[in-house]
C-alpha cells in the first residue's frame, strides 16, 4: 500500500516537475510570469485526449499535445510579451492572464465544462511487482518525463541553442552584440515551455482518465510552488522538489491528513523567496532579484 | 430595481474595494496576487464577531479590518525584501496559505463553509464602497500620496530625499490589507455564506484587473475598472459562451494599447479642466 | 595635510569602503565648515560618488565615521541623514517620473508637523510647505514649468528642478554631483552666481564637478581624490600648483 502510493505520488510528482520546467524556462529567462502556462497545460491535456479517443496511438497524443500547447504559446509570445517587453514586467504578466482567460473559455466552449472521461479498459494495464501494481500508465508518464527533463537539460547545457539560451537570460543586450537574435530565442523558449506543459496536460490527463478545465490553475500554482523552491533556473530542482511534493500530497490524502499540505507547499515556498531566492539548488550567482 | 441589478451593483461595490486594496499597495510599486487571503481573513473575522458574538455589523467591520491591517504588516515586512515578480509570487503563495487555512479551520466550518451572518442592504455596501473611495481620493492628493509615488517612481531617490520608504511600504500593505478585509465582511454580510473557495487565486486577479482595466495610477480607476470586470460579461450577453473570450481579448487590447488602464492623471485633469471650463 | 577646519558641519574620518576586490574609498578624512563651499575632484573612477553615497547613507562605509551637525550618521537610514540637513543632487539625474515639477517640491518637504497632517489634501495640510514650494520655483526661476512632468523637461531645467527638490528638503548641507555636466558656459556663470546666493543664505555646500575653471573660481576649499584616497587639500590657489595634483589629475587632462 505504502509503496502503490509512493508510486501514485511520483506520478503526480513527475507532472509538477514537467509543469515547474515550463515556467521557469521563461521565468529564468526572461523574469517574467507566464499565468497561462496552467491553461497550457490543461489544453494539451484536453489535446491529447482527443487523439486518444480517436484512437491513435500515445505518442500522437503527445505530439499533438505539445505542439498544439506550443503553438499558442508562440501567439502569446508574439502578441502578449514581445510588444510589452519594455513594460514593467508585471504588465506581461497581466497579459498572460487575459490568454488563460480566452483558453480556458475557449476549451469550456469546445469540450464542455463536466469532466471528461476515457472509456475504462484503455490503459488499466498493470503490471505486478511483488505486492505492488503499478499501472502500465504510471511508468509511462514517468518514463516520458524523465526522457523530457533529461533532453532539456541536455538542450541547456550542451547546445549551441542552450548557450544562446544562457546567454539572454544573462544580458540581451551582450547577446544580441554576440550575433543573437534574442527575440527568435525568446520565441524558442516560449514554445518550448508550451510544449512541456502540454505535455504534461497530455500526461496527467491520461494518468486519471479524466479531465476538467479547470485542472490547468491549482496545477499551475503548484507547479510555481515547484519552481521556486527548487530554484528558478535550476533544472534538476524542480526535478526533486516535484516528486516530493507529489508524494507529500498523495500521502496525505491517502493517509489522512489535509489540506494543511497546501498550507505547507506555499509556506515554504515564500521561506525559499525569502531566505533562498535562488532556490535549493540554483548557483548562488542568480540571486532572482532584479532590480 | 430588480434584484438581478442590485446583485450586479453589490458585487461592483465590493470589488471596488478589492480592487482599491490592490492599487493602494500599487502605489509603492508592489504588486500583491494575494489580496483574496486578507478578504477571508476580513471575511471570517467579521463573520464571527457577528454571527457567534452578535455584535452589530460596523464594528465587526472595523474590527476585521484592523486584525487584516497587522496581518498586512507583518506581511509587508519580509515583502521588503523581494520586487516585482519575485513578490507577486510570495504574495500569491501568502494567499493560497489563507485559503487552505480556513480549509482545515472546522471552528469556522472548514470546507463546509460558514453561515448565520445578518444580511446587509446594498445602501450599506455602497456608503463603504463611495466612503473609502472618496477617502482615497482625498488621500491622493496629499503629501503622503506623493511620498508612495516617489517610492513607486524610484525607490533609493526616495529615501535620498528624506522618504522612510520601509515605513511607506509596509504602510500601504497595512492599508491595503483593511480594504480588502472590508471587502470580505461586506461580501460575507451579503451573501451570507462563505466558504474558502470563495477566496481563492481568482478573486486576486480579479482584484488585479479591475485595477488594471481602470486605470492603475488614479483610485478612481478602481471604481471603472470594479464597474467594467462586472458590466462587461453581462453587456456582452449577445457573444452567450464566448462573452468570457471576449473579455480576455479586450483585458489585452487595453494592455497592448493603454497599460495604464482606462482612468490615468492626465485624463482626469483634462476632465477637470473641461468642467472648469463649462462652470 | 588634513587640515581640518574647527567648525565642520560635516566631518569624515578614516572612511574606507570597498566593493569586492575595489577599494573605492581608502581612510579619507574630509570636512565642510559651516557657509563654506567646498570641491571634491579627482579623475573619473577616483571615488567621489562613492564618497556621496557613504555620506548620504546610501552606502554603508566598511571603517570610519560621518558626523554631521555634531551627530554621528554613519549607520543612519538615508531618510533620517536627509532629515537631518543633508541634501543631495545625483549625477545622471533621478527625478520621479510621475510628477510634475510641482510635486516634485512638496515632496521633499520635511519640517515636522504631526503625520496626519500630511495625510491631509493639497494646500489644507500645509500652508508653509506650499510657500516653501512657490519661493522655490521663483528662486529657480521654473514658474512656468510648474504643471509639466518633470522628466519630460530639457536637460538644464531637469538639474534645476533637481537642485530645487534638494533645497526644499530644508538643508543645511548641500550635495552636488557634477552640477555643471551638460551646461554651457552662460548656464555653468548662472548656476554659479546661485550657489553663491545660497551659500550668503547660510547654506554649507560640497560638490563634485570636474570642471575645473568653474570649481577654482567658486570653491573656498578643494580635496582631491585618486583612487580612493586623498592626495591633497587647500585652497584653489594651492591646489593649482600642488605637484602630487599635477601629476595625477590636472596635467594628464588640461593644462589649466
Amino acid at each position: 500500500m505504502l509503496l502503490q502510493q509512493l508510486v501514485n505520488g511520483l506520478t503526480l510528482g513527475a507532472v509538477y516537475t514537467l509543469v515547474a520546467l515550463s515556467f521557469s524556462l521563461v521565468m529564468g529567462l526572461l523574469a517574467i510570469l507566464n499565468i497561462a502556462i496552467g491553461e497550457l497545460f490543461m489544453l494539451g491535456g484536453y489535446l491529447g485526449f482527443a487523439v486518444i479517443a480517436a484512437h491513435f496511438p500515445l505518442a500522437a497524443a503527445l505530439l499533438i499535445g505539445m505542439g498544439g500547447a506550443a503553438l499558442v504559446a508562440l501567439v502569446i509570445d508574439k502578441i502578449g510579451y514581445e510588444p510589452l517587453r519594455q513594460a514593467p514586467p508585471i504588465t506581461p504578466l497581466l497579459s498572460t492572464i487575459g490568454f488563460s482567460i480566452i483558453l480556458q473559455n475557449v476549451v469550456t466552449n469546445v469540450w464542455g465544462s463536466d469532466p471528461l472521461q476515457l472509456p475504462s479498459g484503455l490503459f488499466d494495464r498493470r503490471v505486478h511487482i511483488g505486492s505492488v501494481q503499478i499501472g502500465v500508465m504510471q511508468l509511462v508518464v514517468i518514463g516520458v518525463t524523465v526522457v523530457l527533463v533529461a533532453s532539456v537539460a541536455l538542450l541547456i547545457q550542451k547546445t549551441a541553442v542552450g548557450r544562446a539560451l544562457r546567454a539572454v537570460s544573462e544580458n540581451r543586450e551582450v547577446a544580441r552584440l554576440l550575433g543573437v537574435s534574442a527575440d527568435r530565442i525568446t520565441l524558442f523558449a516560449f514554445m518550448l515551455s508550451g510544449a512541456l506543459a502540454g505535455a504534461a496536460g497530455v500526461l496527467i490527463s491520461l494518468h486519471y482518465a479524466a479531465i476538467t478545465p479547470y485542472i490547468g490553475v491549482d496545477t499551475g500554482l503548484k507547479a510555481i510552488a515547484v519552481m521556486v523552491i527548487g530554484g528558478t533556473t535550476s533544472v534538476w530542482g524542480a526535478l526533486i522538489v516535484g516528486p516530493l511534493i507529489g508524494i507529500a500530497e498523495v500521502m496525505t490524502i491517502a493517509f489522512g491528513g489535509s489540506q494543511m499540505r497546501d498550507f505547507v507547499v506555499y509556506g515554504l515556498m515564500i521561506v525559499t523567496l525569502l531566505l533562498r531566492p535562488q532556490g535549493l539548488l540554483g548557483a548562488r550567482s542568480d540571486s532572482g532579484q532584479p532590480v | 430595481m430588480s434584484t438581478y441589478y442590485a446583485g450586479l451593483l453589490a458585487d461592483i461595490g465590493i470589488l471596488v474595494l478589492g480592487a482599491l486594496s490592490v492599487y493602494i499597495i500599487l502605489v509603492t510599486n508592489q504588486l500583491s496576487l494575494g489580496n483574496a487571503g486578507f478578504m477571508a481573513i476580513g471575511s471570517y473575522v467579521a463573520s464571527f464577531l457577528t454571527a457567534e458574538q452578535h455584535w452589530a455589523v460596523t464594528p465587526a467591520l472595523i474590527v476585521a479590518a484592523l486584525t487584516a491591517c497587522v496581518i498586512g504588516v507583518i506581511v509587508g515586512f519580509p515583502a521588503l525584501r523581494l520586487k516585482g515578480i519575485y513578490l507577486a509570487i510570495a504574495t500569491l503563495g501568502f494567499g493560497e496559505m489563507v485559503r487552505s487555512f480556513f480549509l482545515v479551520f472546522t471552528p469556522m466550518g472548514g470546507s463546509g463553509g460558514y453561515r448565520g451572518m445578518p444580511h446587509v442592504s446594498l445602501g450599506y455596501i455602497w456608503i463603504w464602497a463611495a466612503g473609502i473611495l472618496l477617502l482615497v481620493t482625498l488621500l491622493e492628493r496629499s503629501r503622503l500620496w506623493l511620498e508612495m509615488r516617489a517610492v513607486h517612481d524610484d525607490e533609493r531617490a526616495a529615501g535620498l530625499v528624506g522618504i522612510n520608504t520601509t515605513l511607506t511600504k509596509v504602510g500601504a500593505f497595512g492599508f491595503g490589507a483593511a480594504v480588502a478585509a472590508i471587502a470580505g465582511g461586506l461580501f460575507a454580510h451579503h451573501y451570507i455564506y462563505i466558504e474558502p473557495g470563495n477566496f481563492d487565486f481568482q478573486r486576486s486577479i480579479d482584484f488585479v484587473l479591475a485595477v488594471i482595466l481602470g486605470g492603475s495610477t488614479v483610485g478612481a480607476g478602481a471604481l471603472v475598472g470594479a464597474a467594467l470586470l462586472v458590466l462587461l460579461p453581462e453587456w456582452l450577453r449577445f457573444l452567450a459562451d464566448w462573452r468570457l473570450a471576449a473579455f480576455g481579448v479586450m483585458l489585452i487590447l487595453v494592455l497592448l494599447t493603454r497599460p495604464q488602464g482606462i482612468l490615468d492623471r492626465p485624463l482626469l485633469a483634462l476632465l477637470r479642466l473641461r468642467r472648469n471650463r463649462a462652470a | 595635510m588634513t587640515a581640518m577646519p574647527p567648525k565642520a558641519i560635516l566631518r569624515l574620518d578614516g572612511v574606507s569602503k570597498s566593493f569586492g576586490g575595489v577599494r573605492a574609498l581608502r581612510d579619507v578624512s574630509i570636512g565642510v565648515a559651516q557657509d563654506r563651499i567646498v570641491g571634491v575632484i579627482g579623475p573619473n573612477g577616483a571615488g567621489k560618488t562613492t564618497l556621496f553615497n557613504v555620506i548620504t547613507g546610501a552606502h554603508r562605509p566598511d571603517a570610519g565615521d560621518v558626523t554631521f551637525a555634531n551627530r554621528p550618521i554613519t549607520r543612519w537610514p538615508a531618510y533620517r541623514i536627509v532629515r537631518a540637513g543633508v541634501a543631495r543632487t545625483f549625477q545622471n539625474i533621478r527625478l520621479f517620473g510621475s510628477m510634475t515639477v510641482w510635486e516634485h517640491l512638496i515632496v521633499s518637504q520635511r519640517h515636522g508637523g504631526s503625520p496626519l497632517r500630511k495625510m491631509l489634501p493639497g494646500r489644507f495640510a500645509d500652508r508653509e510647505a506650499w510657500g516653501r514650494a512657490e519661493d522655490a520655483l521663483t528662486f529657480f526661476g521654473l514658474e512656468k514649468y510648474r504643471t509639466a512632468l518633470a522628466r519630460t523637461l530639457p536637460y538644464g531645467i531637469q538639474r534645476k528642478v533637481e537642485m530645487a527638490r534638494a533645497l526644499t528638503a530644508g538643508p543645511k548641507l548641500l550635495l552636488l554631483d557634477e552640477p555643471v555636466a551638460g551646461m554651457n558656459r552662460d548656464e555653468a556663470d548662472d548656476l554659479r552666481a546661485l550657489l553663491l546666493r545660497l551659500s550668503a543664505r547660510g547654506l554649507s555646500i560640497l560638490l563634485i564637478e570636474h570642471d575645473m575653471a568653474f570649481v577654482m573660481n567658486l570653491c573656498h576649499e578643494l580635496y582631491v581624490l585618486d583612487f580612493g584616497a586623498l592626495i591633497a587639500a587647500g585652497p584653489p590657489s594651492e591646489i593649482r600648483t600642488n605637484p602630487a595634483v599635477l601629476d595625477a589629475y590636472l596635467g594628464s587632462e588640461t593644462a589649466c
